[in-house]
């Protein structure tokens, strides 16, 4: 569950994003359609809390951004929010099983080498464990990232441009594994994309209009 | 997962630039704890050669001379003081011990040395094998003696003119019988052969008037007679102010302070020590700057998983803490090198210095003074670290992010 209310936030005095009202339940999947430049990246950032916005309220499982310190926003989205990032940005001197592990000690919670390789598991990653980065294909990497994303349990799991490069068919496979792993956890799913070719393929969307 | 380990990966994932800034680190630690291992034998060595004795005399020339040739048998001395007037020097109501030495001969560059029985029991020797002398032309070796000749109680031995590796001509006529061996001490007695005073005077006197080589003192006329140095204790602190004064005027003696000239040997040889001082420093500041260097660099190559770190949860002061502990984790394993290494190079200029018969030095000593070098290394590490642990806390997530 998530609200956004009033959203507002500018770049060298102009205004790059502007959102009235958005609402989702916990659990729904969302697309942040719009064309480049209507702040697609900037909401996601917004959300993740990773970005301050200039007005407005974010509200993320029942959590005020706006009453939250530095500090505890970045404990709670280290807990409760996960993030594919449109480039994965896997650490590359870590192996596969400690990107995961990284994510557990970065939130604080107890690390759990059992539950990291549950998730690996269920993203048929099981043998990549102890793999680095470099040694993965792009389709093995994305999902390494997404395995990254879930391994605390996000109640919010943010994508940023998830199948931008890729062709029809690992296209809908990247969504499928977003979709299915949102579900595992029961996490609200929001997919900022301007991909035309995952539009139908998801429950809900939210447009953005271009600022320009 | 913890600091450490983030820490590592990343150290060895640029291994080739990790071991250049240890190696840098550990070679400006190394010298500086070389320099400190063998000063500090030197000085210890220096100081324990000359416990308790408080003024030498010996005749005119340099004092530094003195010092040396009569405290550390390190020189030739500067001549010879006659037997009369050193006597009243002894009987003065100042000098608590007066150590008579006569010098001039040497066995295979140990100093043959001329003394009593006080010369013994005030360097505390103790006998590994025999005892004393009790006659003239009988000798005590000290444990590097023994060790370097062979030589062991019963053997015979025969004094050369002089010092060092090229003495003059062997004295024919009287050989030394070694009656005693001395255990390693730890200070100059290891490195002499210890006889009476009468031996050396029966082995420079003319043979030919000498009927009764036990009987040489009473033989010998006062005037004939000479020592080449006084080694003399205080009775009292006033004496320091009295005694050299008395010596220096009233003789053709002089007297040396073994404080005052081991204190000026020392400023002498500590300009070579600050010179290698100053480039151990000099190194240990180009490896600060080689961490800094490496560090910082490598946070555009890391702003991205900072970035995700941020992302993952991690607070700013931890990304902080991040680039710290590998500037710290740098210089600790630079500073460990360093300090190991230091001690091996020490114990090797040991073994070289050993072949010289010089002053024994070990590397496997510890000396309180290392765990501030190691101080030092750790705060070059940490300082060098600072300025990118500041540019890692600072990191804008969603910036680096939106660029990439």
């Amino acid at each position: 569950m998530f609200a956004v209310d009033n959203l507002v936030h500018a770049y060298e005095e102009r205004d790059v994003l502007r959102v009235a009202s958005w609402r989702a339940e916990q659990g729904a999947h969302w697309l942040i359609l719009g064309p480049s430049g209507s702040g697609k990246t900037t909401l996601l950032h917004a959300l993740a809390g990773i970005l301050k916005p200039t007005a407005g309220s974010i509200t993320v499982a029942e959590q005020d951004f706006g009453v939250l310190s530095p500090a505890e926003l970045d404990r709670f989205r280290g807990r409760h929010i996960g993030m594919v990032l449109q480039r994965l940005h896997l650490v590359s001197s870590l192996t596969v099983l400690n990107n995961l592990l990284l994510a557990q000690y970065m939130a604080g919670e107890a690390q759990s080498a059992a539950r990291a390789r549950e998730v690996l598991g269920s993203l048929d990653l099981a043998d990549k464990a102890n793999a680095h980065p470099h040694e993965l294909s792009h389709g093995q990497a994305q999902r390494v990232a997404v395995a990254r994303a879930v391994v605390n349990k996000p109640k919010l799991l943010l994508a940023d441009e998830p199948t931008s490069n890729l062709d029809d068919a690992r296209c809908m496979q990247a969504l499928d594994l977003l979709q299915a792993q949102a579900k595992a956890c029961g996490a609200t799913l929001v997919i900022a994309t301007h991909d035309g070719r995952i539009k139908s393929k998801v429950a809900n969307r939210f447009e953005l209009q271009s600022q320009a | 997962m913890n600091l450490a380990t983030i820490s590592l990966s990343y150290l060895r994932a640029r291994s080739l630039n990790t071991l250049l800034n240890v190696l840098l680190l550990a070679l400006g630690v190394a010298t500086i704890v070389l320099l400190l291992l063998t000063t500090h034998q030197l000085d210890q060595r220096m100081r324990r050669d000359a416990q308790g004795i408080d003024l030498v005399v010996g005749a005119k020339g340099s004092p530094m001379q003195v010092i040396l040739s009569s405290i550390y048998h390190l020189d030739v001395p500067t001549g010879n003081i006659p037997y009369k007037q050193a006597l009243e020097i002894s009987r003065h109501r100042m000098v608590k011990k007066a150590i008579p030495l006569a010098l001039g001969d040497s066995y295979k560059g140990f100093r043959i040395s001329g003394t009593t029985h006080e010369y013994l029991a005030h360097y505390g020797a103790i006998f590994a094998a025999g005892k004393a002398w009790e006659k003239p032309l009988e000798a005590v070796i000290g444990s590097e003696v023994a060790l370097r000749t062979g030589l062991a109680v019963g053997a015979k031995l025969k004094g050369a003119h002089g010092m060092g590796d090229k003495p003059g001509d062997e004295h024919e006529s009287l050989p030394y019988t070694v009656v005693g061996v001395l255990a390693p001490s730890g200070t100059v007695i290891d490195r002499l052969v210890i006889t009476s005073v009468e031996s050396v005077w029966a082995m420079h006197a003319d043979h030919h008037e000498i009927k009764d080589i036990n009987e040489i003192a009473k033989q010998m006329k006062d005037e004939e007679k000479e020592y080449t140095a006084l080694l003399i204790q205080y009775a009292s602190p006033i004496a320091a102010a009295m005694l050299p004064r008395y010596v220096n005027n009233n003789s053709e003696m002089q007297s040396a302070s073994p404080a005052y000239e081991t204190a000026r040997l020392f400023s002498i040889i500590g300009v070579g020590v600050d010179v290698l001082r100053g480039f151990a420093l000099v190194l240990m500041f180009s490896a600060g700057l080689s961490v800094f260097i490496a560090l910082y660099n490598a946070l555009n190559e890391r702003r991205y998983d900072l970035a995700v770190m941020r992302t993952l949860g991690a607070r700013p002061l931890k990304l902080m803490a991040l680039l710290l502990f590998e500037g710290l984790l740098l210089a600790l394993i630079g500073g460990l090198l360093g300090v190991v290494v230091g001690h091996v190079l020490t114990e090797i200029l040991g073994y070289a210095l050993k072949a010289a018969q010089q002053v024994s030095v070990t590397g496997w000593i510890w000396v309180n003074t290392e765990w501030w070098v190691l101080a030092l290394a750790v705060g070059v590490g940490i300082v060098a670290a600072l300025l990118p642990a500041w540019r890692a806390y600072r990191t804008d997530i969603a910036g680096a992010l939106a660029r990439g």
